[in-house]
């Protein structure tokens, strides 16, 4: 037991540190103006999307419940966000506070819409869940097309539907909002990416995260021992939002202009894709992969061909890391490879890993 | 006069709905999955209407003879490669390479024929019935449409009822394991039920593209996940319960658009599907199951 604690504390110090390096390193390339103009253009995107696949590995691999709509609780965080930060124009002049203060108001917007989404969606299961998230997304993003509002002297004003207003528009229905300029910095996203990865993996390796985990393997076996299966399915859920609208805040401020189209299932895919490529339940994963898959077109510029059909070779690995993690079949297959070398190996030493095997099969029987 | 013409356009769309919603109720009642894929067959469905239409010169009703066909192989090839490996698996698991073979389809129709709309050439027209004198026009596609739905409705009930493998698919769909000891050849009869979801989705493709006829790759999608709402609504696995419920959802969606609002049509169809999971998970027409600890 001792041995597993160690290990889930070495594999944090390593998230952390590499995170931390992989920012330094970067960020002295950006100084240094060795970057390109691509690459620089996909820092913060890389930020968001690290983001919003560890918000939503939470759900996915630790709660073990799927959400198609998470990019619904992005486009609450972008739009509130962005609103507070067109209001605050004037009052608050420092770029990074006002971000700052953004990111606050997407996030608490997003968790109370998880709020709102999570007490109807947690009552179901399976499959319909996961239907019932990807109808709240388009939900969201519908209402929002629908949303304008402006402002003038007197303060905000809103409207459903009806474009007219008094005052300069901020959210202009399906034309989107405007941001109020390009506030993001890559040393912002780079804090978010902390503060997502500092709030996810204590709640892992706390006692709630445990109580989701047991959830996720067996539910009727951890409500028989008290678990509350609502409280901490909610917990995830609204965790996850709330970063996800903080995600949503900084990729809102990122470009000058955000439309409600940019948040529709195809997004809430993509971020699925990282999840599953990282591995589900894999933290770090997630991390790498998000970071790798949003920079790897930007790379592979030379290879046009590649960035047109990203999407196809994203579903094809999709399929294919599905099998290869869940088909018995492929497992028998890995299980036979496994042995091959393990009679090797076990000819070389034959007593001392003998007995190691033997303790582990029996450590796994009782756990 | 309008809400006559409304009513008939929320019939006709809701038998599309119903004939897609087929395929999904059939589909998750034999081998308990979410076949997410299932709208983009319709696309594909369309697609080679289309070209067997407008490419290769072929009469309207060969065309769709062919369509079905294709849809039909590729039904089986995807459940083949794509679901029977995960047959024990979570339903997580399936649900997501369901999402992947959702994907795959419509990033190979924008490979093979571009993100370009293509305009589908309704394969119906034998002219629209005036009624009262030029007042209520009822479209020919209409008609089609609804009688196609019936039909199918009173083939797939006689089918399901009356022949060997129908009653193979019911005892399936009862006890898998039972079914099995009993000598039902489970896989081909989860092989049988894709096909004929598949054949229906082409069906269902070639209608939804005549009535509004913008085609494009990811024009499956949205009919597909409103039909397994109407899937839903009806009672999932209950074959008139997908014909109520998808006669139900077009007439609502098509009601909710003209008087609520445009944009907001696909929402309220979605609120719906909230609202009967909540309030009656089992459907319309659906049996309750007791969960087994």
């Amino acid at each position: 037991m001792k041995k597993k604690i160690n290990k889930t504390f070495l594999m944090n110090t390593f998230t952390y540190l590499l995170v931390i390096v992989a920012f330094l390193v970067l960020n002295s390339l950006l100084e240094g103006g060795k970057l390109g103009y691509r690459m620089r253009g996909q820092l913060v995107p890389a930020c968001v999307f690290i983001v919003m696949a560890v918000s939503l590995n939470l759900v996915v691999g630790i709660s073990g419940e799927l959400s198609l709509g998470h990019a619904g609780f992005m486009c609450v965080g972008a739009f509130s966000s962005s609103i507070t930060i067109a209001l605050l124009n004037a009052a608050v002049p420092n770029d990074i506070l006002r971000l700052v203060i953004g990111m606050v108001v997407g996030a608490a917007f997003a968790a109370l819409t998880g709020v709102l989404v999570g007490i109807p969606v947690l009552r179901l299961r399976g499959d319909y869940l996961a239907i019932v998230t990807l109808a709240f997304g388009e939900i969201i993003c519908d209402i929002i097309s629908c949303l304008y509002v402006s402002l003038d002297d007197k303060g905000l004003h809103f409207s459903f539907i009806d474009p007219a207003l008094p005052g300069k528009m901020i959210v202009n229905g399906p034309m989107g909002v405007m941001t109020g300029g390009r506030i993001a910095t890559f040393a912002i996203g780079f804090a978010l990416v902390l503060f997502t990865l500092i709030v996810v993996l204590n709640l892992i390796n706390s006692r709630s995260g445990r109580a989701m985990m047991a959830l996720r393997d067996n539910r009727i076996a951890a409500e028989s021992v008290g678990i509350s299966a609502t409280k901490y399915k909610m917990m995830a859920f609204v965790i996850s939002a709330a970063l996800a609208g903080m995600a949503g805040a900084l990729y809102g401020a990122n470009i000058g202009t955000v439309t409600y189209k940019e948040f529709t299932f195809d997004k809430s895919i993509l971020v699925l894709v990282y999840v599953v490529f990282g591995g589900i339940g894999n933290i770090l994963g997630s991390v790498i992969s998000a970071a790798a898959l949003t920079v790897l077109p930007e790379i592979l510029r030379s290879f046009p061909e590649f960035k047109e059909n990203r999407m196809l070779v994203f579903a094809i690995v999709l399929i294919i890391v599905m099998l290869i993690t869940n088909s018995t079949a492929v497992k028998g297959w890995i299980e036979r490879i496994k042995g091959l070398f393990r009679k090797k190996e076990e000819a070389d030493l034959p007593e001392t890993t003998e007995t190691e095997n033997v303790q582990t099969e029996e450590g796994g029987a009782e756990e | 006069m309008s809400f006559l013409t409304n009513l008939i356009n929320g019939i006709s769309l809701g038998s599309v709905y119903a004939i897609i919603a087929l395929g999904y109720t059939m589909v998750y009642g034999i081998a308990k999955m979410l076949n997410f894929a299932h709208g983009d067959v319709i696309m594909v469905g369309a697609y080679i209407s289309f070209c067997a239409t407008q490419y290769w010169h072929m009469p309207a009703w060969v065309s769709v003879i062919v369509a079905m066909a294709v849809c039909t192989v590729l039904g089986i090839v995807i459940e083949k490669l794509a679901y029977k490996p995960l047959r024990n698996a979570t339903s997580l698991a399936v649900l997501i390479t369901a999402i992947g073979v959702s994907y795959l389809l419509q990033n190979l129709a924008l490979l093979i024929w571009s993100s370009n709309t293509k305009n589908f050439v309704s394969i119906v027209n034998f002219g629209n019935l005036s009624l009262f004198g030029g007042k209520l026009i009822i479209s020919d596609v209409a008609i089609v449409t609804v009688l196609c739905c019936v039909v199918i409705m009173l083939l797939l009930t006689w089918f399901t009822s009356k022949t060997k493998m129908g009653r193979a698919m019911r005892a399936v769909s009862e006890d898998k394991g039972a079914a099995q000891l009993m000598g039902v050849n489970v896989n081909q009869t989860i092989s049988i039920t894709f096909a004929i979801g598949s054949a229906l989705a082409a069906v269902a493709g070639v209608l939804l593209c005549s009535t509004s006829p913008v085609l494009m790759p990811t024009t499956g999608a949205m009919p597909g996940i409103k039909a397994f709402t109407a899937a839903v609504f009806g009672g999932i696995g209950s074959i008139p319960g997908a014909l109520l419920g998808g006669i139900l959802l077009g007439i609502i969606e098509t009601f909710g658009k003209s008087y609520i609002s445009t944009e907001l049509g696909d929402a309220i169809v979605f609120a719906i599907l909230i609202v009967i999971l909540l309030v009656k998970p089992t459907g319309l027409l659906g049996k309750k199951v007791n969960e087994k600890v």
